[in-house]
């Protein structure tokens, strides 16, 4: 079987500026990511890592290059690119069983509702939100809204795992708790998933792979790192291991020393 | 019960004694203007100077002696027909080109400008060549409203189409949703509450024109009523036709506002 799972292959993207030339946001982009391969993709602000997060999932189109999934081209966005929004993006008007069911209901039509229903129990209880299931999204907290957005994105059965800063938003705490539970599920379910993330700790701990962009405009990839560690991982052992902490002295050297960025 | 509810019921009192002496001085002035008692005798009964025991209008807002001599509870359900026939019509034309006005730019571009010119203008003004149209008075008086209540409907409608984050959007591509799964999954549940709000200033605003246009095309309703008793110089019922129409305004006011409230989706669930 081809190693080519999802490829892309010289992305650029500019942005019009009105009379001036064109802002390039990252050119030069070439990557080829594995199945069921968790990468990260860091980066300081401005370094268009959400901006290619956003043409994988086809929210936004590339302005030259070609991005593959098994070999076919992406064009606009699809369920089988399911996409972890920072801020949610839940319907609020609907509860949690309900903004999954609605995912569910639209990619797999063909399910009877009992079907249905046990596949939307099912992620449901992956994220352990059985007892808030019939609550709406204005009445939990930030860190369980997340692990819907989360459960959402899985039901759809998706063949990549779209997360954009998916834990930004939370405190540290319920950040971690997160971490956990993502890479539980990923024991679970092996997925292939994309994060960016600017949390440097977090991308070793989830990834098999780390993308370090560099600074923008003009961004693109700098250095690749690969994270030799057993998994599962647990964060405490973690913190003393040789392994560990080469990744972050890596990630923490390309960041600060050779791609430091001032603060405007 | 707390300093404030009793503030609540004490105050308006207080304001309304304030009324009643104010309107019994208008009376002391203006000759032949009815005093608060003569109006509540003339609303709910009693005996008039000649010791002759007469129905109110309030009292007995039944009766029916003739086609043309009808109780007030008939004037207001003929005017209250009327206000929702038009109301409903409005609703159901002005919340698709409001949903069109919102999603399409072009749609925008190429009616908001009658939109704004004929938005300030009064529905009354309509009115004398929707007569001419119809030649109806029941036609004249729902297409006057129909004109009155369609405005606030678009123009809310677009307003909470256009308020549909981005976010909701990213999930209805993601998911591949067709314009019509957008439309009902999406866009119509962020902007019911802004449909309701655009509903409730048309209702009230139909229930102000509805009184007016009643008195131009005549026949029956509150609004003609009114007018019909400022000719039979019964000026006391006027005053209790104005308090009437106060009330169900309110009525409707409140009535629409609960069923706002129970279709906003942002009422609900709030820690």
């Amino acid at each position: 079987m081809s190693e080519k799972f999802l490829s892309l292959n010289n992305i650029e993207k500019r942005f019009p500026i009105p009379n001036k030339p064109d802002y390039v946001a990252v050119r030069d982009v070439n990557l080829e990511i594995k199945k069921n391969e968790i990468i990260s993709i860091i980066g300081h602000s401005g370094c268009g890592k959400s901006t290619l997060l956003n043409m994988i999932s086809g929210l936004d189109a590339q302005s030259e290059g070609h991005i593959l999934l098994e070999n076919k081209e992406v064009k606009g966005p699809g369920p089988e690119r399911a996409v972890v929004f920072q801020n949610h993006s839940l319907l609020p008007w609907l509860s949690v069983y309900q903004n999954i069911e609605m995912a569910v209901k639209k990619v797999m039509p063909e399910l009877t509702s009992a079907e249905l229903r046990a596949r939307v129990e099912k992620f449901v209880s992956m994220v352990n939100l059985d007892h808030a299931k019939d609550k709406l999204p204005g009445e939990i907290s930030g860190g369980m809204k997340q692990r819907v957005g989360i459960a959402r994105a899985l039901s759809i059965k998706p063949k990549v795992l779209l997360m954009d800063e998916p834990f930004g938003a939370l405190d540290s705490l319920t950040r971690a708790n997160l971490q956990e539970h993502l890479m539980r599920i990923q024991q679970s379910v092996q997925n292939t998933v994309i994060i960016i993330t600017h949390d440097i700790d977090e991308a070793v701990l989830l990834s098999d792979r780390v993308i370090m962009m560099t600074n923008g405009p003009e961004a693109t990839i700098g250095e690749i790192l690969e994270v030799n560690l057993e998994r599962p991982r647990n964060r405490v052992e973690l913190q003393s291991d040789p392994e560990y902490i080469r990744c972050r002295e890596a990630i923490l050297s390309f960041l600060y020393e050779k791609f430091a960025k001032d603060d405007e | 019960m707390n300093n404030d509810t009793v503030k609540k019921i004490v105050l308006p009192l207080l304001v309304f004694v304030l009324i009643i002496q104010f309107w019994s001085e208008i009376s002391n002035i203006v000759n032949g203007f009815p005093t608060p008692s003569e109006t509540y005798k003339a609303a709910f009964g009693g005996t008039n100077e000649d010791g002759e025991i007469i129905k109110g209008v309030l009292s007995d807002p039944f009766y029916v002696n003739n086609q043309d001599d009808k109780g007030i509870f008939w004037q207001i359900i003929e005017s209250l027909k009327r206000v929702f026939a038009g109301f409903v019509l409005a609703i159901f034309v002005g919340i698709p080109i409001g949903l069109f006005v919102g999603m399409s730019k072009s749609a925008q571009y190429a009616l908001n400008p009658f939109i704004q010119i004929f938005k300030p203008v009064s529905p009354l003004a309509w009115l004398p060549l929707l007569l001419f149209i119809f030649q109806d008075i029941n036609m004249t008086a729902i297409s006057t409203i129909f004109i009155t209540s369609i405005w606030p409907i678009i123009i809310n409608t677009a307003l909470g189409v256009r308020s549909v984050s981005q976010d909701y959007m990213n999930v209805a591509k993601v998911l591949q949703f067709s314009p019509l799964e957008k439309i009902v999954q999406i866009i119509l549940p962020v902007s019911v509450p802004y449909i309701f709000t655009g509903m409730r200033l048309s209702l009230g605003i139909a229930w102000l024109v509805i009184v007016a246009a009643e008195m131009l095309t005549g026949g029956i309703g509150i609004g003609f009523w009114i007018w019909d008793e400022y000719n039979n110089l019964n000026y006391h019922n006027i005053i209790i036709g104005i308090i009437v129409v106060g009330l169900i305004g309110f009525f409707l006011d409140i009535i629409m506002g609960k069923i706002a409230d129970y279709f906003d989706y942002t009422k609900k669930g709030r820690v």
